[in-house]
């Protein structure tokens, strides 16, 4: 057996949602590659060689990587899935993009945000937001898997895997980069923070939510949002945590002025510790939360700030 | 141009779904059934596409049992001018259902294919991309504005950290995220006026797609439930509980 690896990456770091989908493979068992697909990626290409359990790391380093997009990257894993019994990308928004192409050119089913390995061919995933969980069992010939970072520990950093680079330049032709506005934080990534807290609908507009800021600022902990404050223009969509955001599996949650829709539940559900504080002692995030605070969020959330 | 919208009969998305005992599935007898959220979304897309004059015809295709169409009505209702079921009691996996839709672009020859990201029961987000690889067209995925010029159209995705924007080559298929617009709500002359829109009910032999999946549901089982915890008296009792009990700050 053998399993190909998908890195993400933004050409200049490593994210950690690879190291999670290297112990995905890791736990299917057999030699573990890596593709790495980018333009003048060589520093995450050293970044990656020293992910534990991984064998080779492939570079195809090329101006029609430079920006991930779905029909180019498709052709060169492709192209690559040939080799390999399993291919693996991390279920962030580019592995979601391009993966079901690579699995349509192949002829096979894909298996989306799998959160554990039963076997090399068995597969639990959740649907209909979480809630349910499939088990299901792939009879084709490779295995198309998108891995939900939060179902898996992150893989060490004390390997040491040989660097090889790929002279194919696969370019679809089909579409072109225009812009990209990325969001400047210093604050961790949603799916990868330890701590994340979030505002809801609750917070009544945008500029409250820097009394979130000056709790994470304390935590060095991301800020979300649920898709009731979104939806209402408080915070931007890729705060978004719930079904149609960010899965996230924190150490500690801390949900303020969130009701705890389903759809909400769904994105936060697995997190280790779930704080929630809401004036209203009915709202149902308190039947998930380990802590629960019925107070105002005005007033607790600047005491909160105040005492870490 | 020439604009077809895809749509899925799925659960109401306000439903708690809950397992059967026998573990085979979940239960869907006598459940309140709807638009898949984000193909409403295509469906108005597509609408506004065309009072706008860059599309003059919207074509909406479901696959599934009799019943979508139901769903395909409700689409003529909010403005597509006509239909097609490719009619099947079986549930299908996304590659089948991406093949069914490959057959019936070669049919129409649409230069725009919108669907929903991803249907909010099997939460599979693949379809689209799959139909753009087997109809050799371009994706835009994840959606949150679109700008049809000449010969390609702009879209600007929802990507984790902020916004992407590409410009993609007609004919493409668009997926759509939740900020791409907000759907209407279908008007009563216009539900009685969608009853007499053409409606062409196919099956999957017509076009002679295998529907065949290579995979295998063995299980589904209700997720473990957490139990609600205890509820603290202040902010320094929170802290505290947090740092000596939980050890997590």
């Amino acid at each position: 057996m053998s399993i190909l690896v998908i890195a993400e990456h933004d050409n200049g770091s490593l994210k950690d949602e690879t190291l999670n989908t290297v112990t995905a493979a890791v736990q299917i068992g057999g030699n573990v590659d890596l593709l790495l697909a980018g333009e003048n990626c060589n520093a995450v290409a050293e970044q990656a060689a020293k992910i534990s359990g991984v064998n080779r790391v492939l570079v195809a380093d090329h101006s029609v990587y430079a920006h991930q997009l779905a029909e180019n990257i498709s052709l060169l894993v492709t192209e690559l899935a040939a080799d390999y019994s399993h291919v693996l990308a991390p279920a962030t928004t580019n592995g979601k993009n391009f993966m079901p192409r690579v699995a349509a050119t192949l002829d096979v089913s894909q298996i989306s945000e799998i959160t554990a390995v039963v076997s090399v061919d068995t597969f639990k995933r959740p649907i209909y937001a979480g809630n349910a969980i499939a088990t299901v069992q792939s009879m084709d010939k490779v295995k198309v898997i998108t891995v939900r970072a939060t179902g898996f520990d992150a893989a060490a950093c004390d390997g040491s895997a040989t660097i090889e680079s790929l002279d194919k330049v696969t370019d679809a032709g089909l579409s072109s980069f225009v812009k990209e506005e990325l969001a400047q934080s210093d604050r961790p990534g949603l799916t990868s923070a330890k701590v994340i807290i979030s505002g809801g609908r609750g917070m009544g507009n945008s500029s409250n939510f820097n009394l979130l800021e000056q709790v994470a600022d304390k935590l060095g902990a991301a800020v979300g949002a649920s898709r009731a404050a979104v939806d209402a223009g408080y915070a931007p969509n890729d705060m978004q945590v719930g079904q149609t955001g960010k899965i996230v599996a924190p150490d500690l949650y801390i949900a303020v002025g969130i009701s705890g829709a389903i759809q909400h539940l769904a994105g936060m559900k697995d997190s280790k510790v779930i704080v929630a504080i809401n004036k209203d002692e009915e709202a149902p995030i308190f039947q998930v939360a380990d802590f629960g605070l019925v107070d105002d969020l005005f007033d607790a959330v600047p005491e909160l700030a105040h005492s870490l | 141009m020439k604009v077809l919208v895809a749509v899925k009969r799925v659960i109401d998305y306000n439903i708690k779904v809950r397992v059967k005992s026998d573990q085979s599935g979940v239960d869907l007898t006598n459940v309140k059934m709807a638009m898949n959220p984000f193909c409403e979304i295509a469906v108005e897309e597509a609408v506004r596409l065309k009072e706008k004059g860059v599309a003059d015809e919207v074509i909406v295709v479901s696959i599934g049992p009799k019943v979508a169409q139901e769903q395909i009505r409700t689409a003529m209702a909010l403005g597509a001018d006509r239909g097609i079921l490719v009619e099947t009691d079986e549930p299908l996996e996304s590659l089948a259902i991406a093949k069914l839709l490959a057959k019936v672009v070669e049919v129409e020859q649409p230069d725009l294919v919108i669907l929903g990201k991803q249907s909010i029961d099997a939460d599979n987000n693949q379809t689209g991309q799959m139909l753009g690889t087997l109809a050799g067209m371009s994706q835009g995925t994840f959606a949150s504005e679109i700008n049809v010029g000449e010969n390609c159209v702009e879209v600007t995705r929802e990507i984790d950290g902020g916004l992407q924007t590409l410009s993609l080559n007609l004919p493409a298929i668009i997926t759509t995220d939740l900020r791409l617009n907000e759907p209407r709500y279908a008007s009563l002359p216009n539900i009685m006026k969608a009853k007499r829109k053409p409606l062409d009910v196919k099956t999957p032999a017509d076009f002679g797609v295998n529907v065949i999946s290579g995979l295998k549901t063995l299980l589904v089982e209700s997720p473990q439930e957490r139990s609600a915890g205890v509820l603290v008296g202040s902010v320094g009792e929170l802290v505290e509980k947090l740092k000596n009990e939980a050890k997590v700050i």
